[in-house]
């Protein structure tokens, strides 16, 4: 602090801090990746991908869906079901305040959301789990919303496509919970007693309850890269085993290596991939080729992203 | 070594004040809780062979303490917490699959293998009679001594044991046979190998294929209904409870863990679960609650068996009345009713 400091007016002072609180709140965000600090507009312009290392950072489910659907003809399913606390579970704090405060965060009813829609004009229904509403943890109102989707999927014979992103089964509802794994499981089995397709997109993370039923249950199971996905999380199985994980254990990668999913795709290509299998197994014809098409461009060397020393992408 | 003699005599006095001596004094084929009765049992054991010995008749005190330690045991019984419950779960001396195996069944064919990848020991499964019907009978296997919890993997399956399940499933459904599943289980293995072989997907597969196969298929907890891992063969046109079983989501240490941030508040993770076969008949999980004789099925194992397979004919018989479309439909709409607001 220089001499000049101390004999500024206090008001002076004022003035500067308020001219700093004008700039909006969280308009930078570390990539929890290669932590560089990333200009969220810039950010959102790539949906949540780091521009520097391609790390998938989670993307909030109602951006996604909206993303994934066309802006045209999309119906929400099931929007008006709210979860119910049966067991008035009470730990630390009580399940009713949890869920109240999970709805005010996130402004939605409970941990999934459900549309009806079309992807570059094919007719589908698309789900995607809210991991910031209490870790995207499945209680009976997301495997009743899950299973309204299937259902309808089913009935009207469009694909379903689901973005699994999810801690597990929520313990406040216990038995309950662990029900739905059967109850989604079920209502997919009779997708596919009829032939409508269903494609599970697992983004990070995904594990137990859902990771055991709806999740690996796809025709296709995809993931997107680096996703941390499987049954029991890491601390569980390294305290169980007691020895080091290894490098990359339950990563995307892992999975594709091991045969638990068909492919991974990058989040840029996300809907044209899955709408030309979708495409192909409904014997539709093949997407026109139109300016709709979201693509991310990459980054030109003079962008304010550049950087030198930006590691490779992980995988 | 007369003073060795002595000294050898008095445990109480030698091992007063240290805890560590006294809890390996306390009885390990009783509970915490049951410590009562267990010294009471004693006291009786120990007049009895002093009945032996000695010509006095000492049988009325004998009836009168076992009168005494009846009245215990049915009042510590009588409203045990879920947590006591948890514990009598998983007792060790407690039935396990291949007892009951023996004890209600005949001419039992154990099945192994997935056609894969291995045998699962922790997952027994394959044919038998009850009363002269076959039927197909799965279910976890726990082990009673130390060569055999490692070879049973403490009851928890990899995924080779789930698909080992499923494939004796699909075969009970070709051969038109009921399918009965004993669940007791701490949850499905968090392993490594189990991660690369597809836990998820084991569990899951099966999930979606209980909820189709064409033929009846009643499950029956009989220890601890560990998540997951018990669910995977727990999809049922009917759930049975024995009194003293659990069934939930996550253990009570683990909720306890993660919700209380201590594994110590597992009593109350147990309470707010509600995971005893009571609390869960209560909200319509249970079609069936099976009375454990008094101080639980490990102290009675016989008459447990007896009525295990009681209540096994009954739901049987409700069941032969379906024909397959009708209990298809029937468990599809109990798997919708979970939970539906």
């Amino acid at each position: 602090m220089s001499w000049l400091d101390k004999i500024v007016p206090s008001m002076g002072r004022t003035q500067r801090t308020d001219r700093r609180s004008n700039i909006p709140d969280g308009l930078w965000r570390k990539c929890p990746q290669c932590e560089s600090v990333l200009y969220r507009p810039e950010l959102e312009r790539h949906h949540n991908v780091c521009p520097k290392c391609d790390h998938h950072l989670r993307l909030n489910a109602r951006k996604r869906l909206s993303w994934f659907l066309d802006k045209e003809g999309r119906e929400e399913i099931a929007a008006d079901l709210e979860p119910v606390d049966r067991l008035r579970f009470r730990d630390s704090k009580k399940y009713k305040d949890r869920l109240a405060a999970a709805q005010k965060s996130t402004d939605e009813n409970d941990a999934l959301i459900a549309m009806k829609g079309e992807l570059d004009g094919l007719p589908v229904v698309a789900v995607a789990f809210e991991f910031e509403f209490m870790g995207g943890s499945m209680g009976s109102i997301v495997g009743e919303k899950f299973v309204r989707a299937a259902e309808l999927a089913r009935k009207e014979r469009r694909p379903l496509i689901c973005f699994a992103a999810s801690g597990g089964a929520r313990m406040q509802e216990a038995l309950f919970s662990l029900m739905q794994m059967a109850k989604t499981s079920a209502a997919l089995e009779k997708m596919r007693e009829e032939g409508v397709p269903y494609i599970s997109v697992l983004t990070d993370p995904v594990f137990g309850g859902v990771s055991a039923s709806l999740a690996m249950l796809g025709d296709l199971n995809v993931a997107e890269p680096n996703a941390l996905i499987g049954f029991a999380g890491p601390r569980v199985i390294e305290q169980t085993v007691r020895e080091k994980l290894p490098e990359g254990f339950q990563r995307s990668e892992f999975l594709l290596e091991h045969g638990t999913v068909d492919m991974i795709i990058h989040r840029s290509e996300m809907r044209e991939r899955v709408g030309s299998i979708l495409r192909k197994l409904t014997h539709a014809p093949a997407a026109p080729r139109s300016e709709e098409v979201v693509t991310v461009e990459p980054i030109s060397p003079d962008s304010e992203f550049a950087d030198d020393d930006v590691d490779a992408p992980k995988y | 070594m007369v003073w060795v003699l002595w000294f050898r005599s008095q445990p109480d006095r030698t091992h007063s004040g240290c805890p560590r001596r006294q809890k390996s004094l306390m009885n390990p084929n009783y509970l915490d809780f049951e410590q009562p009765i267990a010294e009471l049992q004693a006291k009786i054991e120990e007049l009895r062979l002093v009945g032996n010995d000695s010509k006095i008749s000492i049988s009325d005190e004998i009836t009168k303490l076992e009168e005494k330690s009846r009245k215990l045991t049915e009042q510590i019984f009588r409203d045990l917490t879920p947590w006591q419950v948890s514990q009598l779960s998983r007792h060790p001396q407690r039935p396990y699959t291949l007892d009951y195996i023996d004890e209600l069944f005949t001419e039992f064919d154990e099945m192994h293998g997935d056609r894969n990848f291995a045998d699962d020991a922790a997952i027994v499964g394959g044919t038998a009679r009850l009363d002269d019907r076959p039927v197909m009978i799965i279910g976890h296997q726990k082990g009673r001594n130390v060569k055999d919890k490692v070879r049973r993997n403490f009851g928890m399956p990899r995924p080779e044991g789930y698909r080992k399940a499923c494939r004796l499933m699909e075969t009970a459904e070709r051969f038109k046979m009921p399918i009965l599943t004993f669940i007791d289980t701490p949850g499905a293995y968090p392993g490594i190998d189990a991660e690369e072989r597809g836990q998820s997907e084991a569990i899951a597969y099966n999930l979606a294929v209980m909820s189709r196969l064409k033929t009846p298929i009643i499950a029956t907890v009989i220890g601890e209904g560990g998540s997951g891992g018990a669910l995977a063969i727990g999809v049922c046109d009917e759930l049975q409870m024995l009194q003293f079983s659990t069934y939930s989501v996550i253990s009570p240490e683990g909720c306890a863990s993660i919700l209380w941030k201590s594994a110590d508040k597992a009593p109350d993770a147990a309470q707010a679960m509600g995971i005893t076969a009571s609390r869960l008949q209560e909200l319509g999980f249970v079609d069936t609650l099976i009375n454990e004789p008094l101080g639980g099925a490990h102290r009675h194992p016989v008459q447990t068996g007896e009525r295990v397979k009681n209540a096994l004919l009954a739901s049987l018989e409700r069941l032969d009345g379906l024909n397959t479309e009708a209990l298809l439909e029937r468990r599809y709409a109990r798997l919708m009713s979970y939970g539906a607001p």
